[in-house]
């Protein structure tokens, strides 16, 4: 291919220049609009004062933060749970045989029953109606509970997700492994698993955000992780902004997630194309 | 000739017009009187005109649901209940009688927001806080909250007295949106962190998955969640109202700055004085009594 011209090459980086400086003025100019308009509203005052109260977000911050440690701590040990939990169900839904067909139904089910109902009633549903039976302390625990209603929820989205990455690898993968004369679990844990859940990365991660966010649902049912010592702070100083300081906090952690799952998506598209 | 003399002029001139001009001087005494009279009924009732949401209508919010004994089967326009017999006599003072007051439902936290109100004033068993009075506006106190601890009676057969010491051992649960963490944590200090809840309910769920052995609330609330929704339910002990340094009142939540406050403040004053409030706490409160004090 011809080398392009210097007079190219210039005429390229001018045309580069005078888009980076439109850029920055639309957007200073779309930052000075909201600036000066938003406390144009009669309201303003008010909400700023509820939402965005400097000295409640300082002297709440401390104890917003202690309280995340626990929704992290949830978020841990949830993580391996979901991540085994999702790979078998995915296998579940694979099977084709006639004499597994139970195991698929079984996917099925799970994953349109965990899927369909809201993660917070399942919560509530296993988090005080199992220990409601008459399960004896520590046994009866809402930590123990809690999570196992947010792994279970989970594990079905996952699933599908795998499913769907599993779906993806091309059926001569399938057929190779049969030639090589590798048996079906061979071929799945050798050939089409390594595929499929590197396909997936990207997905998955998505769904570590969310599940990140989801933590803070086991507040309903009693530990005292961040959204339910915002609200204890809501409740007390009659303001909001121990929320906002609570979505600061969620921003810090899930940002750098979400950014590394469109890095890792940006470079699976590299490679393929 | 007859001159004119002193009894002449009475009879002739004079007397008619005394006799007038008195007729005169007690008709406008009695006029002015029932005039001030009158402005003085009148005043109570113009005290409210104006600001209210509605013209002439006072507009109520309550929690939904709305439980007992603050009133009874979720239905504040029956007048049933403590609180919606205390809203209905505040609102006739203040003029607005029983079809000028409409109900709606509001939680705490639709009070507390920034931005136009759908109520003038919320009563759902909130309590006076200075952080609170901050941000909106408490009537004068309509009731003093004792606040009781709530055992199930397996936690009695374990050994657990009305006794600070004994408390502290506890595994406890609360409301968060009440103030009894504060007293929780002020004055038993429990040995391991108690787990909060969004309600009530939730609270007495989690006794019955045998989660947390104790909870807290208000008497009268207390007594309810002990007998009906806990069916093994016992109210261990009180802390009086009065034994804190803050004692726990219950006031009408009103948006901030709200004029009707004025009013409200008079006709809940003038109901502690003259007895009503007792009156009404004593009807539908009357089992708050007899419950042992913690020591």
């Amino acid at each position: 291919m011809k080398s392009r011209s210097a007079t190219r090459v210039a005429y390229e980086q001018k045309q580069k220049r005078k888009g980076v400086a439109i850029a920055t003025l639309s957007t200073l100019l779309v930052l000075l609009v909201l600036i000066v308009s938003i406390p144009q509203a009669p309201g303003w005052e008010k909400v700023k004062n509820s939402f965005f109260n400097g000295e409640i977000l300082v002297s709440t911050f401390p104890s917003l933060l202690k309280a995340f440690t626990l929704d992290i701590a949830i978020f841990l040990w949830s993580l391996p749970a979901i991540a085994i939990l999702g790979l078998l169900i995915a296998l579940c839904r694979d099977q084709k045989t006639p004499a597994m067909f139970p195991l698929r139904m079984f996917g099925i089910l799970y994953t349109d029953v965990f899927r369909g109902v809201p993660v917070i009633l399942t919560i509530f549903l296993i988090g005080f109606g199992v220990p409601g039976l008459g399960l004896h302390r520590p046994w009866n625990s809402p930590y123990i509970w809690g999570t196992l209603a947010l792994v279970l929820t989970y594990s079905a989205y996952v699933a599908e997700v795998i499913r769907s990455g599993i779906e993806s690898v091309h059926e001569s993968q399938r057929a190779a492994g049969k030639s090589l004369g590798l048996s079906q679990s061979d071929t799945m844990r050798f050939i089409v698993l390594p595929q499929a859940l590197r396909r997936v990365v990207p997905a998955n991660m998505n769904m570590l955000v969310a599940l990140q966010k989801d933590v803070a649902l086991l507040s309903f049912i009693g530990p005292v992780e961040i959204l339910r010592q915002a609200g204890v702070h809501k409740s007390l100083l009659a303001n909001f902004t121990p929320y906002v300081g609570a979505a600061i906090i969620f921003l810090a952690v899930t940002v750098p997630a979400t950014r590394y799952a469109d890095y890792l998506l940006a470079k699976q598209h590299k490679e393929r194309s | 000739m007859h001159f004119l003399n002193q009894s002449d002029l009475n009879q002739t001139v004079l007397s008619p017009i005394m006799k007038n001009t008195k007729m005169s001087v007690l008709k406008i005494a009695v006029f002015s009187i029932a005039l001030v009279f009158g402005t003085a009924v009148n005043a109570a009732n113009e005290c409210a005109t104006g600001k209210t949401l509605k013209e002439g209508v006072l507009t109520i919010a309550t929690g939904n649901p709305a439980y007992y004994p603050w009133v009874m089967d979720n239905d504040p326009s029956s007048g049933e209940g403590f609180e919606a017999a205390v809203a209905y006599e505040v609102a006739s003072r203040m003029g607005f009688e029983k079809d000028k007051v409409e109900w709606t439902a509001a939680s705490f936290d639709e009070a507390i927001q920034p931005g136009v109100k759908d109520f003038d004033v919320n009563l759902q068993q909130f309590s006076i806080t200075e952080e609170r009075e901050k941000v909106v506006d408490f009537s004068a106190p309509y009731y003093s909250a004792a606040m009781a601890v709530l055992v199930r009676q397996s936690s009695i057969a374990n050994g657990a007295e009305a006794t600070v010491e004994s408390l502290k051992k506890l595994k406890w649960g609360i409301d968060s949106n009440t103030t009894a963490l504060k007293m929780l944590q002020e004055n038993i200090k429990p040995d391991s962190d108690p787990l909060l809840y969004d309600d009530n309910v939730n609270v007495t769920e989690a006794m019955k998955a045998n989660q947390i052995d104790a909870a807290m609330f208000d008497l009268p609330t207390a007594l309810y969640l002990g007998a009906v929704v806990l069916e093994d339910g016992v109210v261990l002990g009180q802390f009086p109202a009065d034994r804190t340094e803050t004692p726990d009142q219950f006031g009408m939540l009103m948006e901030d700055g709200n004029a009707l406050k004025e009013c409200v403040d008079v006709a809940l004053n003038a109901m502690t004085e003259d007895g009503t409030l007792a009156e009404i706490e004593a009807e539908w409160l009357q089992e708050t009594t007899g419950v042992p004090l913690i020591k």
